[in-house]
């Protein structure tokens, strides 16, 4: 299911102004059509990977390579990036906000909208074209925010906790969603969380990190087919997936970075 | 829905109270003035009731009226110069930090020094009409500058992050994203400045009145005084005061207008 690598990290370092070390040496391959979660806890670095990968941030030291860079870095859309909030622009509607990277790209007006309502359509928010964010629950605005990461037709969309400010009902609806449409799309994720369960339901690859600095620990493949649907949340293998991540989880917290290395657990 | 029924009671009660209680107030004033006023028998030159100040508003009301608008214009030129300046002058110091370091001092200077100081100077500088409208700009110019750069620098950081991803240019992430960031703070600098623009007309009249020429306002008012004509001065006085709260709430509605379907300040929460 999963091709060759798209995006690869080699050796990467982010040491801050201020002298912290948020990553140290991180080497990860995101290969191609695969749904990949960094999982760790909260400063290890995972939130500062990912915008190394969308080139928001530079790393201090090591490589961020895309398989088919032309030096030039990439064409504007590439990357759907879905924040932590849903960091919608409040003065515009829901179709305003969605049309958002079309626009700024430039294009004709009759199919910016009928790609906008296509995205739209896609999570479940049709209905709401003219509203408001205001006017929108949490999980609605969050929908909001990924409909417009899918508009440009991204080739690989992260994600940086975008769940986590949710209730456990509409996290499990999201899931739920986001895996309907990433397998319809056939899309790469990258999903930054700290939700064992999350990671578990979601990804073909878990990535965990340990933190201060933020390195991989370990790897975990889970090799259930997709789409998975909500029986699979019940079932025995989804809670022995969960068992897996959380000890991985739980002895990457425990680990001392200076140890991390030799610990290189495949299960 | 008897507790709906019973919400929307409460709420048109509180609104029939908003309005009717400030009127109440204001009548009460005038007839504690006027009962002032008979029982000590107060002379008008000295202190003029309210039914003199109305007979004195109506009588001279030609007179008057030509000089509102003369106030009034010179009060809208100066706020709207204040608005382009201001906006302009933000806009600019957002986009180059060097222009920002450089001319923020004068935007402070004209600030701090009082308007009074300021206007005989600009009397003897400039064409009277010039001078009067310079000093309306230059009061309401400051909240209008402060107040943008202020919202022009609060945009999002994610947003920001999201218009960089999307390869905007430096001018879309002007007009897209930070002056429609900026525009709640950009209204309310402008509600500030109405206000000011009148006090800076009304200083620079009397400044320019007292050199002898002008029709506004204010140099009625300080005509009156020369003349001994208390009530209108006090007439003067009740026009430029009605001005103002005029202008405040036309300024109110704007912002409200331009607000309502999306900024915080401008909804109203059902609790």
């Amino acid at each position: 299911m999963s091709g060759a690598a798209i995006v690869r990290l080699s050796g990467v370092g982010k040491t801050f102004a201020n002298g912290t070390a948020a990553i140290e040496r991180l080497d990860l391959d995101v290969r191609e059509g695969e749904f990949l979660t960094l999982l760790g806890p909260s400063g290890c670095g995972k939130s500062t990977a990912l915008r190394m990968i969308a080139a928001l941030s530079e790393p201090t030291r090591g490589t961020v390579s895309w398989s088919d860079a032309n030096g030039r870095g990439l064409a504007p859309g590439t990357i759907g990036f879905v924040f932590q909030e849903p960091t919608l622009k409040p003065w515009a509607t829901v179709a305003g906000n969605v049309a958002l990277p079309l626009k700024l790209k430039g294009g004709d007006a009759g199919q910016i909208a009928a790609r906008v309502s296509d995205a739209l359509a896609r999570v479940g928010l049709s209905d709401f074209a003219g509203s408001y964010p205001r006017e929108l629950s949490g999980g609605m605005k969050m929908r909001v925010s990924i409909a417009r990461a899918l508009v440009t037709d991204p080739k690989i969309l992260l994600m940086d906790e975008p769940f986590a400010a949710l209730d456990e009902i509409t996290r499990f609806k999201l899931n739920n969603d986001l895996m309907a449409v990433s397998s319809a799309l056939r899309m790469t994720v990258v999903f930054v969380t700290h939700s064992v369960f999350e990671s578990a339901f979601l990804s073909n690859r878990i990535v965990v990190m340990t933190s201060r600095p933020g390195r991989v620990f370990a790897e975990l493949t889970i090799d259930a087919p997709y789409p998975r649907a909500e029986a699979f949340r019940t079932s025995p293998e989804y809670a022995a997936f969960c068992r897996r991540a959380s000890d991985a989880l739980s002895q990457a917290m425990e680990s001392r970075p200076m140890e991390a290395k030799a610990v290189e657990a495949r299960p | 829905m008897n507790e709906n029924e019973h919400m929307s009671a409460t709420a048109r009660r509180d609104r029939v109270l908003r309005i009717l209680l400030p009127i109440l107030t204001i009548l009460v004033g005038g007839v504690i003035w006027h009962l002032v006023v008979r029982i000590n028998d107060i002379p008008p030159y000295v202190l003029p009731g309210p039914g003199l100040v109305a007979r004195t508003l109506i009588a001279d009301w030609a007179t008057l009226w030509d000089s509102l608008l003369v106030t009034l214009v010179t009060t809208f030129q100066g706020l709207l110069l204040a608005l382009i300046g201001g906006v302009g002058l933000a806009i600019l110091f957002n986009l180059s930090r060097l222009v920002e370091y450089a001319f923020y001092p004068y935007a402070v200077i004209l600030q701090v020094t009082p308007i009074v100081a300021i206007a005989p100077l600009l009397l003897i500088y400039l064409p009277q009409h010039l001078a009067v409208l310079a000093c309306a700009w230059i009061v309401a110019f400051f909240p209008v500058l402060a107040n943008t750069t202020l919202g022009l620098n609060s945009i999002d950081h994610n947003l920001r992050d999201l218009f960089r991803l999307c390869g905007a240019t430096r001018w879309q992430v002007l007009f897209r994203l930070k002056l429609p960031a900026a525009l709640p703070y950009m209204l309310e600098g402008l509600k500030i400045a109405g206000g000011l623009s009148l006090i800076g007309a009304v200083v620079a009249e009397i400044a320019a009145g007292s050199a002898g020429a002008g029709s506004g306002l204010a140099y009625r008012i300080a005509e009156s005084g020369y003349r001994l004509n208390i009530p209108r001065m006090f007439a003067a006085l009740l026009l430029l005061s009605i001005a103002g709260i005029v202008i405040f709430f036309a300024l109110s509605a704007l912002s409200h207008l331009a607000l309502r379907r999306w900024h915080e300040s401008a909804i109203e929460r059902e609790s």
